[in-house]
């Protein structure tokens, strides 16, 4: 399971990685919302991976799983969610105010103006 | 319990809640945000004198014992950059009272200052490592709000920048605080610690090490991950500049001091000398920028670049005087680089422009504000008895003792042509012909000139009462060398 898992990871960063590469803002911000996917699922994995267990200890502990991965990706999650809608905030009055969503034209002179 | 310890976090965070409601009202945010800044300086006082008397202060949030909950940790480093922050807050509130124009105020401009200070106060005091990714996030949140507050086009351009950047780091700080979790399975920096040195750091580790490497270094501005920084904190208003300047990267440095004198320091062979190696690097590209610039927010810009690399070097050493001379020079830096800024912000504001061969003569008009400069000036090279000197000391006699004479040589070269960027600003500024500004009038420079006049005075008392401070840094010193006294006071063994 944890070998599925690292792969579905892999292709979520490799995703992420070329769409953060292309010019287009949209897709930069749809690739740091992969690349913060793969880093939740990340943890997930790191934490542990065990089916058919609760994430809570009773009084006569069975098998549990960790709980404390699941509270740090909720946590990244709405961390996450927060970043990524400003950042789209952000790209869209850039857009209305420059006119343009191509990073290459965003690259800003020398000088600064 | 020591709720003390939590209290400059809470402050500012209520204060910001607060001022969210007033946001039309302009007086009363001008008024709360004063006090809370004035009140922050006295509890952080009041906490530097307790951890004088006490040692390491820890709070365990809601009662859960030490590995398992979070714990908030108050070392004597943590409390004096504390004190430190609050000051720099203080001094920038007034200076924005009469600069950064009503159209920013009304739009939540204090709120989101107060949110940032609760970001670097909280990463300063936690002690535990998820918690200080999450303090970093509450201060990155605030940072892209006042990096953006004003929409111009240059800041647009730069907070699409700055965000993917920083975004971009904090998913790589999630994956290494991943890997570290699984490796070590605790979250506890104390408890990290402990297990760390029980295994005795092996490979895996040091690579993790060098990941959250990676990750502060993006935040600190460490060659070769500083190359954001130069265009994002050129763009927003000179308050924010200052605000960004002085703490934001200051921060990612105290968690590269934290984590590397706390959990990575038994591969030093490896870790301490690519940091090493890194800080020197630094040095040299910040001091070709401070040198190579004919605009005088471009110079003072790349002078943190500067900074960052003598701390890291500072940190690299791993010897008393080297981490004290890190230390000194982080309080030193934070303080001079905001006075820095406020007072090219002056400058910038009389002549309408920061490039340095369109301006000239300024003496004439504005004497205190000049000399105020000169004294930061030559504070920031270092020059006895002023605040850069102790620090710089400090540092040298670390490299001679851990026998980085590169670093040594680097160090001292970059502090002359340090003092070169400065003197150019303050020959090419204040000396010369008068030229006639237009909007010169307007600015009301013996007001704006009183924040940044109160942080000279405070760099002032830094370098004259060294022989006063220095218990307090030498406290803070030694759990960096020690860790073990970090470690007891946190789980309480």
């Amino acid at each position: 399971m944890e070998i599925v898992m690292a792969v579905v990871i892999g292709i979520l960063f490799m995703s992420a990685t070329y769409l953060m590469l292309s010019k287009s803002i949209l897709r930069i911000i749809i690739g740091t919302g992969l690349l913060s996917h793969g880093a939740h699922l990340l943890i997930l994995t790191m934490g542990g991976l065990k089916r058919g267990s609760v994430p809570l200890l009773g009084e006569s502990a069975g098998p549990y799983v960790d709980p404390l991965p699941q509270a740090l990706i909720l946590t990244a999650i709405v961390i996450s969610f927060g970043v990524t809608s400003l950042f789209l905030v952000v790209a869209y009055r850039t857009y209305q105010e420059l006119g343009t969503d191509n990073m290459d034209k965003l690259r800003g002179k020398e000088s600064n103006e | 319990m020591n709720n003390l310890v939590f209290l400059p976090v809470l402050l500012p965070l209520l204060t910001g809640i607060i001022l969210i409601f007033f946001s039309k009202y302009i007086k009363i945010q001008r008024f709360l945000s004063l006090v809370s800044s004035s009140l922050g300086i006295i509890l952080s006082c009041l906490l530097i004198g307790k951890v004088h008397d006490q040692g390491i202060l820890a709070l365990q949030v809601g009662s859960w014992e030490a590995p398992f909950g979070i714990s908030i940790v108050a070392d004597m480093l943590s409390s004096l950059l504390v004190l430190t922050t609050n000051i720099i807050g203080f001094a920038v509130l007034i200076y924005s009272f009469y600069s950064i124009g009503t159209g920013r105020e009304k739009f939540y401009y204090y709120s989101f200052v107060q949110f940032l200070l609760v970001g670097v106060n909280g990463a300063f005091l936690t002690g535990d490592i998820f918690n200080l990714f999450v303090f970093f996030e509450v201060m990155l949140m605030s940072s892209y709000v006042l990096l953006v507050l004003g929409g111009t086009k240059a800041q647009l351009r730069e907070s699409l920048k700055y965000i993917l950047v920083n975004v971009i780091s904090s998913a790589l700080f999630v994956i290494s605080v991943a890997y570290l979790y699984s490796v070590v399975g605790t979250l506890n920096m104390a408890d990290i610690s402990r297990r760390i040195a029980e295994s005795g750091q092996p490979g895996i580790i040091t690579v993790i090490a060098v990941s959250f490497l990676i990750v502060f270094g993006l935040k600190g501005a460490i060659f070769p991950l500083f190359y954001w920084l130069p265009g994002s904190y050129y763009a927003p208003p000179i308050p924010v500049i200052a605000l960004f300047g002085a703490l934001l990267t200051k921060v990612g440095v105290y968690a590269i001091l934290r984590t590397f004198t706390l959990l990575f320091y038994h591969d030093q062979q490896y870790t301490h000398e690519l940091l090493g190696i890194l800080a020197i690097f630094t040095i040299i590209v910040g001091t070709i920028g401070a040198v190579g610039y004919w605009d005088i927010k471009k110079i003072i810009i790349y002078n943190i670049v500067i900074a960052v690399g003598m701390i890291t070097f500072g940190i690299s050493l791993m010897n008393e005087q080297g981490l004290s001379g890190a230390i000194y020079y982080t309080i030193h830096d934070m303080i001079i680089k905001a006075a820095l800024f406020l007072l090219v912000g002056i400058m910038a504001m009389i002549t309408g422009t920061s490039d340095l061969r369109k301006m000239g003569g300024l003496i004439q008009a504005y004497p205190y504000a000049a000399w105020t400069f000169f004294i930061a000036a030559i504070s920031l090279a270092g020059i006895p008895p002023f605040s850069g000197f102790a620090g710089k000391l400090l540092l040298l006699e670390g490299a001679v003792e851990g026998e980085a004479y590169v670093g040594f040589a680097v160090i001292l070269i970059s502090s002359l042509l340090m003092l070169y960027s400065v003197m150019k600003i303050f020959i090419n500024g204040f000396w010369g012909k008068p030229r006639a500004y237009k909007d010169a009038d307007l600015v009301p420079v013996s007001r704006l000139a009183v924040p940044a006049a109160l942080l000279v005075i405070v760099s002032i008392a830094l370098g004259l009462g060294t022989e006063a401070i220095y218990p307090y840094i030498s406290q803070a010193m030694e759990p960096l060398i020690d860790p073990a006294i970090y470690i007891n006071a946190v789980l309480k063994e």
